[in-house]
């Protein structure tokens, strides 16, 4: 039971610290940047529980994202559809689709895994740039409304960063839900030992693709969102390269923990800020970042307090000792 | 209870199996022995729905379960433990019986998402029962340990305990008494007696022969993929093609 009020507790102390936070920003350009950290966080949550939590990594994440932003796009700047209508059909055909591969995709393990979603990537970014009676190809989709109640536009960067970071917090509400329930349980016997969560009556190729449907619809939501933000998408933003972004922020934050895709997400989203003078060179350094992170920190970033404290408590019996 | 019926299995051109049929009775106690190579392992992998075997038939109490994946075998009461233990090494002790009480709770991803009411009762529930498990091979005071940090025979009976949690009808042991000491063996060869008196039979496959000998009711010896003896543990013992296949011909 302290368990779970103490997960409570940490939600609640998140929710308040993000409801706060644009009190310090409010009209900087850093707020600005806070949004695409609540996009990020939404999408690295996707990707941690299907690659933290049940073990099955997707190097397509960028595709959903993509496919939620141009669904909501087209929708409503081609055909005139209500953008909150259209973020849910997104999500919907997104989802169905997730589904409808992830049978045949997640039977594949590891490696080949990693080459199918990546091969999945590909193709819908290659779809993105060709069809271009519906996207507009390289060149973009521009006029795209943004999501409004009433005659209340979310217009500005103060009223985008409640809008996401509502969706954010609620998203991460039920993924803590999620990971502590049952089905949680389940994903992680699934990651230690799929062999033996069978044996034990977990049907892991049904679990495993329900949850590859949730990080899509997840990542879709995050892209309409994008999309009714922004007013303007291309898809230089769905491409491998954001893929591989999205992994970094899931291991620099920490696999297998809701938090940690929070500190991941906002370190990289903040870094290239700090960054600019290296320009096209942020993929080295997000390469390197990976590289150090798996070699002395594999737990993410969102271990360090208790590793501190393990270094405070050594030290203290150790004072003791000499005492 | 368990019938096996003309179980080949072929891997590449190596024929691990051939024509194996055998039969296990309600609450017995029965044991698998033969030489390393046998097709011990690979003959539990077919019945419990690992391995797709080449040919033969599985039946489950007069079912025939030929094929079916080991989730669904696990629902029908068929349960394993594994020769290099599988736990489930970053989660709890606790956590790793509670995944075996999978099938006794329904929540699915959408309930468990929303936290609907009953999701926490059935929780509730589910944490007691695994303690009782636990409780029930002995190691309820490693609970909240992480099962990767077990000593080795405390780790075969997690296996043993997160199995029993389904409730199974059959439970089938693929050399639980590998690495454990005297003491260890002789506790284990309790525990599974105490297994079977509540209800559950047994298969065993196992090298350590005092044990074999000791609690089964029934031995069938496999060599080289082929059935060799099946009776008591007496007959086998006095079996002259027994003592060939391990001693080697005189």
């Amino acid at each position: 039971m302290s368990t779970e009020r103490h997960v409570l507790l940490k939600y609640i102390l998140f929710s308040c610290a993000v409801l706060v936070a644009p009190v310090f920003f409010a009209g900087g350009y850093l707020l600005n940047v806070l949004v695409f950290v609540g996009i990020n966080t939404i999408l690295a949550l996707a990707l941690n529980l299907l690659l933290g939590y049940a073990g099955q990594i997707s190097l397509g994440q960028a595709a959903f994202f993509g496919l939620g932003a141009y669904i909501s796009g087209i929708a409503t700047a081609t055909y005139g559809m209500n953008p909150w209508l259209a973020l849910v059909l997104a999500a919907v055909i997104v989802g169905l689709i997730a589904f409808a591969i992830g049978f045949p995709i997640l039977k594949l393990k590891g490696h080949y895994l990693a080459m199918a979603t990546l091969g999945f990537g590909i193709i819908v970014y290659i779809v993105f740039n060709e069809t271009f009676e519906l996207t507009s190809g390289p060149s973009g989709l521009s006029g795209i409304p943004y999501f409004s109640v009433g005659t209340f536009e979310f217009d500005s960067d103060m009223k985008s960063y409640f809008l996401i970071w509502g969706f954010a917090l609620a998203m991460i509400l039920l993924s803590v839900n999620l990971v502590n329930s049952r089905i949680g349980r389940a994903l992680r016997a699934i990651h230690d030992s799929e062999v033996a969560a069978r044996v034990m009556g977990v049907n892991a190729r049904l679990l495993k693709v329900q949850v590859f449907a949730l990080s899509a619809v997840f990542s879709s939501i995050a892209g309409s969102l994008y999309a009714h933000t922004m007013t303007f998408i291309s898809p230089t933003s769905f491409g491998f390269n954001f893929s591989v972004e999205l992994l970094t922020m899931v291991v620099i934050g920490g696999l297998g923990t809701v938090y940690g895709s929070f500190l991941g997400a906002a370190l990289l989203t903040l870094l290239p800020e700090l960054l600019r003078t290296f320009q096209d060179y942020d993929i080295v350094i997000y390469g390197f970042l990976l590289v150090v992170m798996i070699m002395f920190l594999p737990g993410g970033l969102v271990r360090i307090p208790s590793l501190i404290m393990a270094r405070f408590d050594r030290l203290r019996v150790r004072g003791r000792e000499h005492a | 209870m368990l019938r096996v019926e003309k179980v080949t299995q072929v891997f590449g051109g190596v024929t691990a199996l051939r024509d194996v049929s055998f039969s296990v009775k309600e609450r017995e106690i029965k044991g698998v022995i033969g030489p390393n190579g046998a097709g011990k392992t690979t003959l539990f992998n077919i019945i419990t729905g690992i391995y797709r075997q080449t040919s033969g038939n599985v039946y489950l109490e007069d079912r025939n379960v030929t094929f079916l994946p080991p989730e669904r075998l696990a629902r029908r009461g068929m349960v394993r433990t594994f020769q290099n233990v599988e736990l489930f090494g970053t989660m709890t002790v606790l956590e790793n019986v509670m995944v075996g009480l999978h099938t006794k709770s329904s929540g699915g991803i959408v309930a468990s998402a929303l936290k609907l009411p009953g999701v926490l009762r059935e929780e509730r529930r589910i944490r007691e029962k695994a303690l009782a498990c636990l409780e029930f091979v002995g190691i309820a005071e490693h609970a909240a340990d992480i099962a990767e940090n077990l000593p080795f025979g405390k780790g075969r009976l997690l296996e043993i305990a997160r199995a029993m949690s389904l409730d199974p009808s059959i439970i089938l042991l693929d050399e639980p008494a590998a690495g454990l000491n005297a003491r260890e063996t002789a506790d284990l060869g309790h525990l599974i007696e105490k297994i079977r008196s509540s209800g559950v039979t047994v298969v065993l496959v196992e090298h350590d022969m005092e044990l074999v000998m000791d609690i089964c009711d029934s031995i069938m010896v496999l060599n080289l993929g082929e059935k060799l003896a099946e009776g008591t543990p007496r007959e086998i013992q006095e079996d002259p093609k027994v003592i060939t296949a391990y001693l080697g011909e005189g």
